[in-house]
């Protein structure tokens, strides 16, 4: 995953600690759920509405200027934090919900079942997540809900291929092999004995993905697969200026284009960082 | 005396507090001698080992006392000189052997550079050495060819020994070396040790099975809590051990001949960073005074070694 | 109460892709070669040999760990092996084990008291409550006391010793007719040890269990074994009454243990033993222990030795005749 690598390369200081990094990416998605919660609170101006002045730069008045219809791109930019964290939210909710139970069954039973659904979530791994989210999307239609499903599918396999293999190396243990030796039913075995050790890997696995599903999302809005006009959406707002970039006029793209990354760099951050409090062999 | 530890003291500084893990022990070692040094987990036996090669690094910390070896105090010496020592003329084997075997090399390359660096043979000797230094662990000498990971944990712990030995060092520590193994191979490897003896060099074993230590050892040294508490003759100091300690260690342990009368120790070994304020074994002690409110001194009582307020009076 | 006949445990063995290539058989690991024996009500029978000689895999299958590849167990007048997977899960409660390593039996994440509850959760007992006052009162007779404090505790805060006990707690909570104790001690302070011991032995009495007591350490077979039963290489070379064996012994491989066990009291005997254990991916033909016997002769390469005798058995030909 690409973000994944650039919050390695940026911060992968030896002395920071994970605490830190935890600490520095909560801060920034705190900052954007306060954005996206509090928006009729912060937004200085409406989004959807012309202020006159078009392609304004950035000025005391317009802290990050106006697009090429006059409306604040600030405010745009707080309003369309509302739409990148739901939708990013919830897809990654419903993925987890549905990968974490078939990675935790396929790994503990194995055999046909799990070869067979292994085999079609590597697949589906296989392709990059922009590719197969644009595909999915185009079949169902551009809408909100479209891109959560698609981005939904576009991450079970991520949340499958973790927990099953945390499920085989724990199938094997000797707290499990006494569980099994006591008596213990296969689901009491999955549910007491093998899901409450793998919790934090899910925590990480949670944060990484949706640091990854941010570009994802950004990636459907710019082509339009998510919302239409006159809907604030990051993504969105990059396909919109792009074409006034060569003239000079930065800030319609330039801003979106930050938070999307800031904010994935923030989430990337706390899973980073909670890999490595957590990281195998430090026991707790 | 080839080693000559004085009054030295190993203690790491945590947060929560100073911890003594070798507290004023003095010992020595002759040549030609097999000595034990005995105790539970926890007592300071493999910090002592450490600190006679100097592998003490922070949190710890060497902090007084002297290691005369041949001559030379340890302590004083520099890094530098340390290295050269190490592994040639005091060899270490740690209990666990993860550490210095390379992979990419089979066995016997890895035991054959050794003998060819140190003796004066050409390959084909040093090959014949090898095959013969494996035997003697209890491996097949055919097993030269082997890699690293081709062999089982205990097997690799038996090289290490064959490679620790084919030094020649005129001093071999080994941290329980045979904790993993089983009787028949611990037995060769005891002989490997003791054979030690008879080419005019010493041997240190550190290890908690006592019966081990009476059988083999001609001096046993008891630790307890950082501190020596008993040091004597092997044969006598199992059959009459004179601190409380010792009797209650050895009264805990079954033996394959005899129905023994196994009494369990109570308690637990203390906090090393808040011992108990004077003789440190006195809460779990069947024999405690008053008097054991304070540290006892160390008597000497027919050559044995004790410090316990049993032994003697204040002077 | 338990009777063993005939167990037998192959595991193929991995093959790396140039084996695979070059030969075709699939070879095969006799971890269990073939294993016949008896333990009666109150009963302990010790289970001694070096590792590698199968005596792991045998309590395994006998707690379901493992499925034999041959073989009977006879376990309150059923043949346990033929059981499907519910009968035999009932049957678990009667079938206990407590594992080697204290470190990695108990679940990181579930309290001490959970642990010791489990069991009476699993098989229906005892609801909730009734099963929080049994592992109360269990974790007062294993000696982790105060038992409200230890109940709300986790592993990782617990010492070697006393993980090994909440083991125990969780194995006996059933009061179980047969226990497999796969070397309780061996990852246990040996100055803690006689403690733990003492506990084990005091529910083999209050319950009069029978117990399958695995070690490779012959001086704690001596103090909790009534019988020893000594394995090679996947077979029994020799069984009989504890004090018997270790006093008279007929196989050479027990004299040469017994040689090799370090004790207080010097010894009189020195069996030698040759060369390291066989690769039990091949065995030696005839007697499975012969290349490294001393005594061995030109029939022991030929024809492998039946256990013969009384009540103290012993597979060889030319069995010893000590009085050590």
């Amino acid at each position: 995953m690409e973000v994944k690598n650039l919050a390695t390369t940026i911060f992968r200081i030896p002395e920071v600690e994970g605490r830190w990094m935890v600490m520095s990416g909560l801060a920034i998605v705190c900052i954007v759920l306060i954005m996206a919660i509090f928006a009729p609170l912060i937004a200085p101006y409406d989004p959807t509405k012309s202020s006159g002045e078009i392609l304004e730069a950035p000025s005391m008045k317009h802290l990050m200027g106006t697009d090429n219809l006059g409306r604040d791109i600030f405010s745009r930019i707080i309003y369309g934090s509302r739409v990148v964290l739901m939708v990013v939210f919830s897809a990654s909710l419903v993925s987890m919900s549905i990968g974490v139970p078939i990675g935790l069954i396929s790994g503990y039973f194995g055999g046909k079942l799990d070869r067979a659904i292994s085999m079609l979530m590597d697949s589906m791994y296989a392709f990059p997540s922009l590719i197969l989210a644009i595909a999915i999307a185009a079949v169902l239609g551009p809408s909100v809900v479209n891109a959560v499903v698609a981005i939904s599918v576009v991450y079970v396999p991520t949340y499958f291929r973790m927990i099953r293999g945390q499920t085989l190396s724990l199938k094997s243990r000797l707290f499990v092999e006494a569980a099994k030796a006591i008596g213990a039913k296969d689901t009491r075995i999955m549910g007491r004995y093998i899901l409450p050790n793998i919790v934090t890997t899910v925590v990480v696995v949670f944060s990484l993905s949706v640091a990854d599903a941010i570009l994802t999302e950004a990636g459907l809005s710019f082509l339009g697969f998510i919302v239409t006009a006159p809907t604030p959406d990051w993504g969105f707002e990059l396909s919109a200026g792009r074409p006034y970039l060569p003239a000079g006029y930065w800030w319609m793209i330039t801003f979106p284009g930050l938070m999307v990354m800031l904010l994935s760099l923030g989430f990337a951050l706390i899973g980073e960082g909670l890999s490595e409090i957590y990281a195998p062999g430090r026991e707790r | 005396m080839l080693l000559d530890v004085k009054n030295l003291k190993t203690y790491f500084y945590s947060k929560r507090g100073v911890l003594r893990a070798v507290d004023n022990v003095s010992i020595g070692v002759n040549r030609r001698e097999f000595i034990s040094i005995v105790g539970e987990s926890g007592c300071g036996k493999s910090t002592l080992a450490y600190s006679i090669i100097r592998l003490i690094d922070t949190p710890g910390k060497i902090v007084n006392g002297k290691i005369l070896f041949d001559g030379k105090n340890l302590v004083e010496l520099s890094e530098e000189e340390m290295r050269k020592l190490r592994g040639r003329e005091i060899g270490m084997v740690f209990q666990d052997p993860m550490t210095s075997l390379d992979p990419l090399e089979k066995i016997g390359e890895q035991i054959v550079e050794t003998i060819i660096e140190h003796q004066d043979v050409d390959k084909k000797e040093a090959w014949e050495r090898a095959a013969i230094l494996l035997e003697k662990v209890g491996l097949s000498g055919d097993r030269v060819n082997y890699y690293p990971h081709q062999l089982s944990g205990g097997q690799r712990q038996r090289v290490m020994i064959a490679l620790a030995v084919s030094l020649n060092p005129k001093l071999l520590i080994a941290d329980e070396p045979t904790t993993a193994l089983d009787v028949i191979v611990q037995e060769k490897i005891m002989d490997l040790l003791e054979g030690m003896k008879r080419e005019n060099r010493a041997v240190i074993l550190i290890t908690h099975d006592f019966a081990l230590a009476a059988d083999r050892s001609d001096k046993i040294a008891v630790m307890y809590a950082g501190w020596l508490i008993e040091f004597g003759e092997a044969d006598k100091l199992a059959n009459e051990p004179l601190h409380p300690y010792s009797e209650g260690l050895i009264s805990s342990v079954p033996d394959v001949w005899e129905d023994r009368d196994i009494k369990p120790m109570p308690g637990f070994p203390p906090d090393l960073i808040d011992p108990p304020k004077g003789c440190r074994f006195r809460p779990r002690c069947p024999k405690a005074m008053d008097k054991c409110i304070n540290e006892p001194p160390t008597f000497s009582v027919n050559g044995r070694i004790v410090k316990c307020w049993l032994y003697g009076e204040n002077k | 109460m338990i009777e063993v006949k005939n167990l037998k445990k192959y595991f193929p063995v991995q093959k790396s892709a140039i084996e695979v290539l070059l030969s075709k058989k699939i070879e095969y690991i006799r971890a269990v070669d073939g294993i016949s024996f008896k333990v009666e009500k109150g009963e302990v029978l010790s289970l001694v040999g070096e590792s590698g000689c199968g005596k792991t895999t045998t309590g395994r299958i006998l707690v379901g760990l493992e499925d034999p590849t041959d073989g009977k167990i006879i376990f309150k007048g059923k043949d346990i092996t033929k059981l499907d997977k519910e009968e035999f899960r009932k049957v678990r409660r009667h079938l206990q084990m407590i594992f080697q390593d204290p470190y990695a039996s108990l679940n990181p994440k579930m309290k001490i008291g959970e642990h010791i509850e489990d069991p009476l959760i699993i098989h229906n007992i005892a609801d909730n409550k009734e099963a929080r006052e049994l592992a109360l009162q269990m974790l007062e007779r294993v000696g982790l006391v105060p038992a409200d404090q230890f109940y709300n505790r986790l592993p990782y805060q617990l010492s070697g010793g006393q993980r090994q006990r909440v083991a125990i707690a969780r194995a006996m909570i059933l009061k179980p007719e047969f226990v497999v104790a796969d070397e309780p001690v061996s990852m246990i302070d040996v100055s803690l040890r006689a403690a733990i011991l003492d506990l084990l032995m005091s529910f083999k009495a209050e319950y009069s269990l029978s117990m399958l007591f695995i070690t490779h350490d012959l001086s704690v077979a001596r103090v909790v074994g009534d019988r020893i039963a000594v394995m090679y290489l996947g077979k029994i070379v020799e069984i009989g009454e504890t004090r018997k064996v270790i006093h008279r012994p007929k196989h050479p491989y027990t004299a040469a243990l017994l040689s090799a066990v370090p004790s207080f009291l010097k010894r009189e005997i020195k069996i030698e033993i040759i060369g390291d254990v066989a690769n039990p991916r091949d065995p030696p033909p005839g007697c499975k222990y012969h290349p490294r016997c001393p005594f061995a002769k030109e029939i022991c390469s030929k024809e492998e030795p039946k256990l013969e005798g009384k009540k103290h058995l012993a597979a060889c030909h030319f069995p010893l005749d000590l009085n050590l």
